[in-house]
């Protein structure tokens, strides 16, 4: 007997809005961005420079300076001089208010920064505006006030700056994740060096152009631009007190062993492979939005996305079918509309890692499910993708995959789920739904991850502490704990 | 004719058991009454076999309360003062002077004592309730890491090894221990009385043997969440680095004076936690109506 398949909304009728572009006319963009060193833009030693794109269509934005070895070495010792003559010596209270300075520009150019992040990085525009920019500029803020109040966090201790912090940031939130390293880096009483991702320079190089614009001394942050080995030179560098690297599990493995047996500290904020998990009491239609906003939040570029679903078997069928039906009401295309919901692949890279991670998942056995969506011709772009009976073995429902494709398996028992949800090298974030109270306690202890998102996911804020538990990572960042990975005793 | 004393075999301490090591191996000790020990030289499978207990353990101790944790480090203390004069003699033989061997062991009970204390009362300090921008309830609270591979302090015989085991099992987390490898022998009398102080079998593992040898496999194996060593050995320290990062272990080198009363405090503790922050919405309805 064919099993006849049941569509709770009618997609025949006219689902389609009118384009709603932001504009940009409105921002202010180089045609060329050097390192910023020392307070100033400085023309790379290295004399070389390399095109940042839009991967929305594929044009080229900007040249960027590619910083060597000798550049990294300027930008450290700046930071160093900065940190020995200036930073370290000014009294904690007006250190603060460069960082409230900085919290304000940042929100009175809140429309140009969202502009410039979709351009560069693809995120849809209403997740840039409302997100990503708005959080860049409150954790400024957050940690500004900490600034003069740092003994008061640690109870009998005497806590003191580091010194030189290097930091290394991912292509996925690149005002955002900035501000999560220089924001504490600062308060705190550090001075750093900072290398933006590769693919996502520009709105590192616009928040460069605010620092000069706020006053901050010279050297107390500088920027360098590059590819990996200019993150390996920034690691290495002696002069460095402390590395705070965001990005994958690999990088992070690879710099855990790079500074091994030095005074170097470290945090280290890796990849994730996210159990959400939907138990039969759960709200349903909130939790579908929750899955929705799990791992298509951000095109799948979050190290914390939901990106394997576990549903309970009594109501996969309906979490399943309410799942494919709002699929097909995501508005997957041009990042800068804003009506749209699922932007653009970040690079070609990442494009064919995620394509590359789809065949394997069909060539594993896989059922695989798209939205009937049209991509874009230009650009990089992929279709929501869910990949219904998958098992813990599959590939798909291992590794990070960094992209908008779901891996669902279904479950009985509360003891199955917790052993398939932990038995993973990750542990950065999970999610439950039910509407349990004693039962999402239950499920939020025996989780081992270092956020748990209970009837909601993929929630920031600069007073929750963010960070993994085994591979995912280690220190905190955001909120009091996020202080501590700053200072010595 | 004069009696015959009994004297002791000294082995290893691995899931509430007292096995010699797996090895056969051994190396000998003398003491300052000229007998001597053959302590087992631990081997990598001896670890191996720790650690599957210590994460066998890990779940059950964990999920202890946090009160009953507390009282059963203090119930090491008991233990550990009604045999007093046993250890007096242990240190003796190992080269303590007696008023030496006497700091060593009130300290080593105090200590116990002072982290008994800790353990439902650092969650209170290092917690947190975040006061998140939406509507929701934010909170940040320690949980343990797991399974800690530890080298203790190579120059103390009780107090280095006891000071690193009560901040990791009173957080609970459980552990796998290797003795100062010249002077063993308090180590393993102190694991006779872990076995009868309520400890559940398996949370504290305690090698004697090699750091040169054991070091390599403490900090490589992939289902060890932290990794300590007690000892300034800058080559070990840099191999230790860096096969921790095989699984993004959390490497900590506590080369401290442990005989320095200062040497103890929750941030030992929480040190091997980890910090969990969970998130739930709160509902917006009647949020007008509340008048009083």
């Amino acid at each position: 007997m064919a099993k006849k398949e049941k569509k709770n909304l009618e997609f025949f009728t006219d689902w389609k809005y009118a384009p709603a572009p932001e504009s940009t006319d409105h921002i202010s963009l180089k045609k060329q961005y050097d390192l910023f060193i020392n307070g100033k833009f400085l023309k790379p030693n290295s004399g070389k420079y390399y095109d940042t794109i839009n991967p929305a269509t594929e044009e080229k934005i900007a040249s960027i300076a590619e910083a060597n070895e000798k550049d990294v070495d300027t930008a450290v010792k700046a930071a160093k001089t900065a940190y020995d003559k200036t930073w370290s010596k000014m009294p904690a209270k007006e250190r603060a208010k460069y960082i409230f300075r900085i919290a304000r520009l940042i929100q009175e150019k809140a429309r140009e920064l969202s502009v410039i992040e979709t351009m560069n990085g693809g995120k849809a525009i209403r997740e840039s505006r409302d997100i990503d920019i708005p959080l860049a500029a409150n954790h400024f803020f957050y940690y500004a006030g900490w600034a003069d109040k740092l003994e008061y966090a640690f109870p009998n201790r005497n806590p003191k700056s580091l010194g030189v912090a290097g930091q290394i940031i991912p292509w996925n939130f690149p005002l955002l994740m900035a501000a999560w390293k220089i924001a504490p880096a600062l308060a705190t009483g550090n001075t750093v060096v900072l290398k933006p991702a590769e693919t996502t320079p520009l709105t590192c190089l616009k928040l460069a152009e605010i620092i000069q614009e706020s006053g901050l001394p010279d050297g107390v942050v500088n920027i360098v631009t590059g590819f990996g080995p200019t993150g390996a030179a920034l690691v290495n560098h002696p002069l460095v007190n402390k590395i705070a690297f965001t990005g994958s599990t690999g990088v992070g493995k690879w710099i855990q062993k790079s500074i091994a047996g030095t005074d170097k500290r470290l945090t280290l904020e890796l990849g994730g492979k996210a159990a959400n998990i939907i138990f039969e009491d759960a709200p349903i239609n909130q939790a579908v939005e929750g899955i929705v906003n799990g791992i298509f939040f951000n095109q799948g570029h979050v190290c914390c996305a939901g990106s394997r679903l576990f549903v309970q078997e009594s109501v996969a069928d309906e979490v399943i079918q309410k799942l494919k039906d709002r699929l097909e009401t995501l508005i997957v295309g041009d990042p800068m509309d804003k009506n749209t919901d699922i932007g653009a692949i970040n690079s070609k890279m990442q494009l064919n890692k995620i394509n590359e991670y789809i065949k394997i998942g069909i060539n594993d056995g896989a059922d695989m499910y798209q939205s009937s969506c049209s991509i874009p011709k230009k650009g990089f772009f992929v279709k929501p993708t869910l990949f219904l009976n998958t098992s813990q073995s599959h590939r798909i429902s291992q590794e990070e995959i960094f992209g908008p494709v779901l891996a669902i398996q279904t479950f009985r028992t509360i003891e199955e789920v917790i052993e398939k949800a932990n038995n993973i090298p990750y542990g950065l974030s999970a999610g439950v739904w039910t509407d349990k109270g004693s039962r999402i306690f239950n499920m939020t202890q025996k989780l081992r991850a270092g956020v748990i998102w209970a009837n909601t996911y993929n929630k920031f804020d600069p007073t929750s502490p963010f960070g993994g538990y085994k591979e995912s990572g280690f220190g905190r960042e955001g909120g009091l704990h996020g202080l501590m990975p700053y200072l010595k005793f | 004719m004069e009696r015959i004393e009994v004297l002791k075999t000294y082995k290893i301490f691995i899931g509430g058991q007292f096995p010699r090591t797996e090895s056969g191996r051994y190396y000998p000790l003398k003491l300052k009454n000229n007998m001597t020990v053959n302590v087992s030289l631990s081997s990598r499978k001896d670890f191996r076999n720790a650690v599957v207990v210590a994460r066998g353990s890990f779940s059950g101790w964990s999920s202890r309360a946090a009160f009953n944790r507390g009282q059963i480090l203090y119930r090491i203390a008991e233990m550990l003062e009604g045999r007093k004069e046993q250890f007096l003699e242990e240190l003796k033989q190992l080269g303590y002077t007696a008023a030496n061997a006497k700091k060593e062991i009130e300290l080593s009970i105090d200590r116990l004592v002072y982290y008994a204390g800790w353990a439902d009362k650092y969650q209170q300090l290092h917690s947190s309730v975040n006061p998140v921008a939406s509507s929701h309830f934010n909170f940040s609270v320690p949980e343990p890491m797991g399974v800690v591979a530890i080298m203790a302090d190579e120059s103390t015989a009780l107090l280095g090894l006891i000071s690193v085991i009560a901040p990791c099992i009173v957080g609970g987390n459980t552990c796998i221990v290797l003795a100062s490898e010249n002077k063993p022998t308090c180590a393993i009398t102190f694991a006779e009385v872990l076995a009868t102080s309520d400890v559940p079998a398996g949370v504290v593992n305690i090698l004697t043997g090699n750091r040169k040898e054991l070091h390599t496999h403490f900090s490589s194996h992939m289902d060890v969440n932290a990794v300590i060593n007690s000892n300034t050995e800058k080559n070990f320290n840099k191999t230790i680095g860096e096969n921790a990062s095989l699984n993004v272990k959390r490497v900590f080198i506590w080369n401290k004076n442990w005989n320095d009363e200062k040497e103890q405090g929750p941030y030992f503790i929480t040190d091997l936690q980890e910090i969990k922050t969970t998130w739930h919405p709160i509902e917006n309805i009647g949020v007008s109506g509340i008048k009083y």
